[in-house]
């Protein structure tokens, strides 16, 4: 990666809140993903249409648009998730790190680890909350107890959990309620130490505090982690994210500073989208 | 005549049908106990069986079956979860997909004195070993394997996809996924219908009667090393099982007491296979429990 650049690019970083005309100065991060023309099909059906979004570093993005729009299928092709669905195939690339990780030869496996994802509905493996994160890391050859009972706690802490759960490691992640096995789930991920979170509707499926909890949580990681997530909740992305994509039927109609998005979007379907009159 | 009354209808037919098929079962069981119990001691099920004298037990028969049993599993299960992985992770849905899920199926339906007759073509002549337990276990395995493809086959499917992606999602191969993720979760149902298999193959008479034979050596239950003539547990000998010994007693007996013999022998197996259904649901029950809701 041509770091030269990227350091150019992050001295002139302005904070998103001080300035009231986003129109005016464009804000630039460090690009960690880059997609070019990416689109997607299932069969004949062109789920992505010629996508081209730069994913900023140590930001949220934010993906909306209604059901159906393209949004989920765009972030489960971002760890390549969808080569687990086999009419799946892709046009463009998605460049990371220097690398088109759609490229043939790339190891999904690595990748993967790399380019964490969490899902809509918790899916916490039907094991203890300890076993639950040691699962990868006994994988990937830690198995000595020390070091597994020191990354259990640190990921269970980065996923504000430890506290709530700390006496109730050996029973059932099954057990927790919702939202903590959500962040179980986050902290599961976050145990691999993976640079790009991809949250897919991530705090759909809770209820309300669960969710606060949930959207806390995001905004810590955004310290150490570039975020990308999926929501239909246009609340969410406002509060949390720092630039948001519209989808819809598969294109990108408008990709921008969620401040800009939310207050004067440059296109027609994305304001009526925001108003609430599709979707 | 209006729908009400139609509905009406429906659940009568229902309600009878359910009730004659339990009254079947309800009739044939109480009559197989009814007649068979009385005949069940510990005598019975401890003393040789005598081909011309009253008084004979079924005890090498009964070790036969379990034996029998025992080692078609050994070779059943591993072969059956792999096929099972195999279909439900690795085969690709298309024409070769079809093709060996249509073989399976067809295996599954062949008249068991057919695998039998198979059997005594390649385990038996072909071989040059004779009537073996081995061949019969071999015999009993084709017999056994689709339905074993099929359980675990179908065992692997239940398991939520949200399972299978939260693990390749965490960077993990798709192998240690099933080791890891899949096997486990699968495991009781892989159990309850190995289970639920046993009793079949613990029935089957057919498949086995040329290829274990019908008859016994002389057994010494002292002698444990598996390759001495009159070791029970030497896989190259013959073996006639409970259920060919209710066939064989039944056709060619010519002991007084071949009423008595056949109907505590079908007990024992009635039994027996009552004690692998109950099995199978509790053990696949509390295998469940423990991994899901406990630690």
């Amino acid at each position: 990666m041509n770091k030269g650049v990227f350091d150019m690019a992050a001295t002139i970083t302005i904070e998103p809140k001080l300035h009231k005309h986003p129109t005016a100065m464009e804000i630039k991060r460090e690009t960690i993903l880059q997609t070019e023309d990416l689109s997607i099909y299932y069969g004949d059906n062109q789920a992505v249409k010629h996508a081209n979004l730069d994913i900023e570093k140590n930001a949220i993005t934010a993906l909306i648009g209604p059901s159906g729009c393209g949004k989920s299928t765009f972030l489960r092709s971002i760890n390549r998730m969808n080569d687990l669905i086999p009419v799946s195939w892709n046009e463009g690339k998605i460049m990371y790190e220097g690398v088109d990780i759609l490229s043939k030869n790339i190891n999904t496996i690595a990748l993967r680890k790399e380019i964490g994802m969490v899902f809509q509905k918790p899916n916490p493996f039907p094991k203890s909350v300890y076993n639950n994160i040691a699962h990868a890391l006994r994988f990937y050859g830690i198995r000595k107890k020390k070091q597994l009972d020191e990354i259990v706690e640190e990921s269970l802490r980065k996923a504000a959990l430890w506290d709530e759960i700390k006496d109730r490691l050996h029973d059932s992640a099954l057990s927790l309620s919702g939202g903590q096995q959500q962040r179980l789930c986050i902290a599961r991920t976050l145990a691999m130490e993976p640079n790009v979170l991809l949250l897919d509707e991530p705090s759909s499926a809770l209820d309300p505090i669960s969710n606060a909890k949930i959207e806390e949580l995001i905004l810590q990681l955004k310290e150490d982690y570039s975020i990308v997530i999926v929501t239909h909740n246009m609340q969410q992305a406002s509060r949390i994210s720092d630039k948001t994509a519209f989808f819809l039927n598969g294109s990108v109609i408008e990709y921008g500073e969620t401040e800009k998005i939310f207050t004067n979007p440059d296109q027609e379907k994305t304001e009526d989208y925001i108003s609430g009159r599709f979707g | 005549m209006n729908s009400k009354v139609a509905d009406r209808i429906a659940t009568g037919v229902f309600i009878a049908i359910a009730f004659i098929i339990v009254a079947i079962l309800a009739a044939l069981f109480s009559f197989i106990l009814f007649r068979g119990v009385p005949q069940i001691s510990w005598e019975f099920l401890t003393t040789p069986s005598s081909s011309v004298r009253a008084g004979g037990g079924i005890r090498d028969q009964l070790f036969n079956s379990i034996y029998i049993l025992f080692i078609t599993m050994l070779i059943t299960v591993p072969l059956g979860v792999c096929g099972g992985i195999y279909m439900a992770e690795y085969a690709k849905p298309g024409k070769v997909t079809n093709f060996i899920r249509s073989c399976i199926e067809m295996l599954a339906s062949l008249p068991s004195i057919v695998v039998g007759m198979f059997g005594l073509l390649v385990f038996v002549n072909t071989t040059g070993w004779g009537y073996t337990i081995i061949g019969g276990a071999l015999a009993l395995t084709i017999f056994n394997i689709p339905v074993m493809v099929r359980v675990s086959e179908d065992a692997i499917r239940s398991v939520p996809a949200e399972m299978k992606e939260a693990s390749l999602a965490l960077g993990i191969t798709h192998w240690h996924t099933i080791k890891t993720v899949l096997i486990p979760s699968a495991f009781p149902g892989i159990l309850t219908g190995a289970i639920l298999a046993s009793g079949r193959v613990f029935g089957e008479a057919a498949a086995l009667l040329f290829t274990a034979g019908l008859s016994t050596p002389r057994l010494d239950y002292l002698d444990l090393n598996p390759f001495s003539e009159t070791s029970p547990l030497n896989i190259f000998r013959p073996a006639e099982t409970l259920a060919v010994h209710i066939w064989a007693v039944n056709t060619n007996g010519i002991m007084p007491d071949i009423r008595e013999i056949a109907n505590g022998s079908s007990a024992v197996l009635v039994l027996a296979v009552l004690i692998f259904n109950l099995l199978a649901r509790w053990l696949g029950s509390a295998v469940h429990k423990k991994m899901t809701a406990g630690k």
